[in-house]
Parts: C-alpha cells; structure tokens; sequence
C-alpha cells in the first residue's frame, strides 16, 4: 500500500465516495440499519398478526427512551472499563445496594429530619448516592491496580457483596420514595420537560452541531489541513438537526393522559379546559443520559484523561513508559464507573418509585453487551461512546418490542437478548474481516 | 573530538539489577559525555535493553548509582527519566497501537488549548513538521499506529524521543526496521544532535555502524561489563572478539 494523498481522484462507488467524505463509519451504519431493522419487524409484526402496529408510536418511543436511559448511562462507564482491558461484573449489584441505601436515607432517615418533601432531602440522597457508588468503584479499582488482583475477580467478588449487602441493608421494599426524586426516573408525564422546552432545547442542540462543525472546520483550516468537503459537511450537520428536531417531536407528540390533566389542573384550582392536550417531551432521564454521552465523548476524545484511556488499552507498557499513572488511571474509571452505577440507581429506583434489594440484578450483563453490541472490542483500545448507546438501544428496543408483540415474558426476553449479543459481535467479525 | 576531561553528562556506576536468579546486569559501570556517542554492544540477553532501561525510568535498579551531571539522581519511574530529560527509543517502540502518531508523539506530554482541551490540530502539526525531517514519505497521519510499517513505526518512535529537546538521549536498536535510506537519515540525524551537545547511548549490533556512529563502545556479555573502548583506537575485528570472547583485546588490555 502506498500513501494516498489528498489530491488523488476520488475512486469507488458513489456510497463509498460519500462515506469517505462524510467520514461515517460503516460500522456504525449498519448499527443504525439493524436498530431500523428491529423497530420495523416489530412494528410490521404487529400490523399484521396482532392489527395494531404499537412500536412506532410516540408512546412507545418515549417510553423506549426512558428506559434506554439508564443502561445507557452505565454502558458509557463500561466502554472506558472494556477499552482498558477491564471488566465490572458488579454494577447491577451496586446499584441495589446503593439504591436500597438512598430508599433509607430519603425515606427513614432524612425525613424525621427534616420533614416532609424538604428539597435537601433529594438532594443530599443523590449526592450520597453518587458519592457511594465512586467510592465502591475506587475501592474496587484500588484492589485491581496496586494488588493485582484481574478486575474479572475482584468485581465478580463485588457482584455478590453488594448484593448481599442490599439484602443486609434491606429486606423489604422501601416506598414511595421523595416526590421530587422521583422526577429523576421518568416515569409519568411530570417527569418529563413538556413540548415547549423540549422544543427550545432541541434547536439549542441544533444550534450546537452547527456551531461545533464550523469550529471543526476553522481549526483545520488554521493549520492548513484540507477541510472536509462542504456540501459532506453540511450533510452531516443537516442531518443530525433533523434527527434532533424528529425526535423533539415525536415525544411531543406523545400527550397526557387525561387522568394527569386532571390532577395539573386541580393543583391549579382550574377546571380541565376543552380541549387541552399536553406533549410529554424530553424525559428527564433521556436528558440525563444525554449529558452524560456528552460529558464523557468530551473526555475520551478531548481530554488527557480519555487519551490515557485508549492509550493504556492499546498498550499498556507503552503507557506506562510514558509516564502515565496506569494505576492511579486504573482507579478513576472504576471510580467512574461506580458513580455511573449510582446515577443508575438513581434513575431506576425513581422510576420504580421504590427501593428494593433486586434492582440491577443482570444489569451489568446488559450494560456489556450493550458496550459490545455498541463496537467496543473485548480486546481493548476500541469503543465509542455513541456505539454503547446504540447498543443500549438495540437491547431495550428487543425488551420492549417483545413485550408490546405479547412475549413479555422475561425468559423470552433473555434468550432474544442473548441470540441477539452474539449475532451482532459475529456480524461485528465477518464486518472486520471484509475490511481486511 | 569529544572533550572527556570535565564531569560526565550521566554516569551508571556499579550498576546491578536480576530477575528472579538471574544477573541481566551485574556490576557495570559506564559513563557518557555531552556531545558523545556511546555504543552498547553485546549478544542477545548480554543485558544491554536492561542496563538503559534502569536509566529510562522503566525498571529500578537493585544497586549502584546514576550520576547526571555529577549529581546523584533517583530515577523510580519514566516520568523521573523525562524530568532529567532523558528520552528513549525502546527496542519494542512502545507505541500505543490503537491511536495515531500524533498521539503517541504526544502521549504523556499531550498540547492543550487555553480550556485543558486536547489540541490535536496542533499536535498533528507539529508531527508533520518532524516527520518531514525524519521520514519524508511518512502521510499516514491519521490511522492508528497499528496500520503503519515497522520502518514507519520506528519513525514515529524516533521522532517521539527527539522532539522533546532530550539532553540523554537513549537508543536501543534504532534502525533495526529502517530501511537504506531511512538509516541514512537517523545516521544524520545522530551526527546533529551530537554536534547540538547531546549525550547518546546507542544500542547496535551492526559493526558498521557502530564504527561510523560512536566516540566509544561498550561491551557486555552475560550481564557484565567486558570493557570500554575508544572506536578509533580499535578495529572491527577487536570490537566483535569482545563480543565473542568477553575479553579486551590483548593490545588495549592495560
Ligand atoms: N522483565 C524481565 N523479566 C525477567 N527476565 C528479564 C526481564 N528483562 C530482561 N530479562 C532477562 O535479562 C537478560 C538480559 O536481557 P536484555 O533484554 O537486557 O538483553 P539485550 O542485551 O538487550 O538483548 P538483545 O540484543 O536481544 O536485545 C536476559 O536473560 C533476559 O531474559
Ligand atoms: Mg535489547
């Protein structure tokens, strides 16, 4: 192979040509195709054996959002843990012992306290939260990296503790949980940010890939690298508002049901008023998991941190050698990880609106497969951010679609998810190899 | 002519380090002065790699003493080495395989922008600047490291240890992947930074080079020092006898 330069005639297919240009990853088409594949199948499925085709629906795709959300925001701390060569097998069992551990906290302990619904009640139990899955995580990843012990034992260790722990710690169901914690889990239509939020939002988000796409295009420019072509640019930007916007309006699409105009309206002192239809929008869970893919694409693409990250799963002699703390590293991202598993707690038991010792069981089985379903490679130094969160999605739109065509039965369920795991990563290999 | 009459630039004096029961170096001494070519020769596991190794910070040595500059330093990790500014050229490369050159050229000492970002614009510049000076057919800036040649590989690592205005420079192997013209440019290059007044260990085993390269050569054999050698008051034929035989020729030997 010789180098190719810029001013080499463009060769290939007119789709090959397109997606060097645009520099999409064909990895990632085909996950979007599959995802596609799926709502379709399931939708037609209904449409034809069942005559209502449910999963393409507002209420569906809200409710699909809500529960992507929080694999989804674990399956971010697993791709750094995977990309390091690690593993957490015990983030499903810390989340029920942290989750058990702020149903206490909001519901025995802080209220005598402070009284009912004091707003530092949520707050302090979040923080608390978040704090105790970190340390858990620290803890754990010291046990990785200054003893040696493989992340495999130490977290399959933790997968029993924790649990265990949840049960110690609680052996009934605590609930209900704070009124304005709940707000966290979405489940309902207060737990959301209406249409005309969900809308401003959207466009601030639109304003925001345009914005990060001109910047990208100056920097090159400063250092007289050929930009990338501008109608392939403004394709790319175009078509991300567009998903955007699509997506602001389905969940505003999505209304309330009566009941909950209702109990608006009373709180108002108001009667219902004719007519009145109110979008859901935005979950406060998906807006969650939305800072957080956000947050941590910044850290592993543009920070120190990420690009020590990568480095120490590509080679972690190589890191090490170069000055890098691979331990200290080491625990932050377990330390990460735990605070994801935290926040998981938080949005699950919210949700729920109760605290039980068996939230997360299975969890982390669902949380790597969605790392790997997402691209992140087993073997270390690859995985994306965005992948886990497609992979995230492709499992819950299984989960629910199953549900929705009458196989709401777990056992079905798990045994769709597992076909489904092993079916991408070997679509992943034949993928790999055609490359070659 | 390289003036030896003032204090050395690094000095390893005594120096010991076994895994397990064996000695991989047992008792050397060697010394290097600013504007020096020092070669290590020796066969394979002589212990040369480990004896620099104690210097770059990637092992600790059991005992003896590293001088810099006629101070004792302790160098505990790689990042002890780079605060000294000593930089190496591994013999494995040591390149993180997932991420790019630039990246690597960078890793550990990344350029950010005013916010603590990475700039990586500004990082895959000044990697095109280097590069243009080491290996000016090297284009592949933006795959991973793992789709490049061992030759382009080296390149990167080569231009990783130079670009950091090292004072010791460490070079284990340098050119084993490079080709003809390639080892021209890392011959040049070594004659520049010598004339610039750095100290380099060069770690080698072609005779040619080392004859052509170095002010002076040591010769390890089974983890010891057979001796220390100046180039022009030597032949070929008596630098590879040390090798093989582990004694200094008769004629030098005091
Ligand atoms: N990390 C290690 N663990 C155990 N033994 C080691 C280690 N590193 C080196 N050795 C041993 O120390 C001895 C010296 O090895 P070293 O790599 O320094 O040789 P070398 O002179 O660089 O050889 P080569 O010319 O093949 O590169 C060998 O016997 C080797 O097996
Ligand atoms: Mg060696």
């Amino acid at each position: 192979m010789t180098d190719t330069s810029h001013s080499q005639p463009p060769q290939g297919s007119a789709v090959s040509r397109f997606l060097r240009a645009t520099e999409i990853d064909q990895g990632f088409l085909g996950r979007i195709g599959a995802l596609l594949l799926i709502w379709l199948g399931f939708h037609l499925y209904g449409a034809i054996f069942l005559d209502q085709g449910l999963f393409l629906t507002p209420r569906n795709l809200w409710n699909l959002s809500v529960q992507t959300a929080y694999i989804g925001i674990m399956a971010t701390g697993m791709v750094l843990i995977i990309i390091m060569r690690e593993i957490d097998l015990s983030i499903g069992s810390i989340m029920g012992f942290v989750g058990v551990v702020m149903g206490l906290m909001q519901v025995d302990w802080l209220v005598p306290i402070l009284g009912l619904g004091h707003p530092l009640i949520w707050i302090v139990t979040v923080a608390a939260g978040l704090a105790m899955g970190a340390l858990i995580g620290a803890f754990q990843g010291v046990l990785i990296a200054y003893l040696a012990i493989p992340s495999f034992i130490v977290t399959l260790g933790g997968l029993l503790v924790w649990r265990g722990a949840a049960f110690v710690a609680s052996g009934s169901t605590i609930a209900p949980l704070d009124a304005t914690f709940v707000l966290f889990g979405g489940a309902g239509p207060f737990a959301a940010m209406g249409s005309t939020g969900s809308w401003m939002l959207a466009i601030l988000a639109c304003a925001a890939v345009i914005w990060i796409t001109v910047v990208g295009r100056n920097a090159r420019r400063k250092h007289g690298f050929a930009p990338r072509p501008v109608w392939a640019e403004s394709f790319v930007a175009g078509f991300a508002c567009l998903v955007i916007l699509g997506a602001a309006a389905v969940v505003n699409a999505y209304n309330w049901a009566p009941g909950n105009l209702k109990i608006y309206f009373e709180k108002l002192g108001e009667p219902v008023p004719e007519g009145a239809a109110f979008g859901h929008g935005f979950a406060y869970p998906l807006l969650l998991m939305v800072v957080i893919v956000v947050a941590m694409t910044v850290l592993m693409n543009r920070t120190r941190f990420g690009r020590y990250v990568f480095a120490i799963g590509g080679n972690p002699e190589a890191a090490a050698l170069s000055g890098i703390n691979t331990q200290a590293m080491k625990v932050k991202v377990f330390a990460l990880m735990g605070a994801l598993a935290g926040l998981a707690a938080i949005v699950g038991s919210a949700r729920q609106n109760s605290a039980t010792n068996a939230m997360g069981v299975f969890d982390e089985l669902y949380v790597i497969a969605a790392a790997v379903i997402g691209g992140t490679s087993l073997a270390g130094g690859v995985g994306t951010i965005y992948g886990a969160i497609i992979g995230a999605l492709v499992l819950s739109s299984l989960q629910t679609g199953m549900v929705l065509i009458g196989f709401g039965d777990g056992s079905y369920q798990r045994m769709v998810t597992g076909v489904a795991l092993v079916l991408a990563v070997w679509l992943d290999i034949v993928y790999r190899k055609r490359m070659k | 002519m390289v003036d030896r009459t003032g204090t050395p630039l690094v000095e390893l004096r005594d120096i010991s380090i076994a895994f397990g029961g064996i000695k991989a170096v047992d008792h050397v001494t060697v010394d290097l002065y600013p504007g020096e070519v020092v070669g290590l020769l020796g066969h394979n596991g002589a212990g040369k790699s480990t004896l620099i190794k104690c210097l770059s910070g990637a092992y600790q040595k059991d005992s003896g003493h590293i001088l810099i500059n006629g101070q004792e330093v302790e160098i505990n990790d790689p990042r002890d080495a780079r605060a000294q500014n000593i930089e190496t050229i591994y013999q494995t490369l040591a390149l993180a395989d997932n991420v790019d050159a630039a990246s690597n050229l960078f890793l550990g000492r990344e350029l950010v922008n005013k916010w603590g970002f990475l700039d990586d614009a500004q990082m895959e510049a000044e990697t095109r600047k280097i590069m243009g000076r080491l290996n000016p057919n090297f284009k592949k800036f933006n795959v991973p490291v793992s789709a490049l040649s061992g030759g382009q590989r080296q390149s990167v690592a080569i231009a990783r240890a130079v670009y950091f205005n090292a004072k010791i420079l460490i070079m284990d192997e340098p050119t084993a992947a490079l080709g003809p013209h390639e080892t021209q440019m890392v011959a040049e290059l070594i004659q520049e930074l010598k004339a610039q007044g750095l100290g380099i260990f060069l770690i080698e085993h072609d005779i040619h080079n080392v004859m052509k390269l170095c002010d002076r050569a040591s010769v390890m054999k089974n983890g010891q020092l057979v001796g220390t050698v100046d180039v022009k008051e030597v032949t070929d034929d008596d630098i590879l006898g040390m090798i093989i035989l582990g004694k200094k020729p008769a004629h030098l030997a005091a």
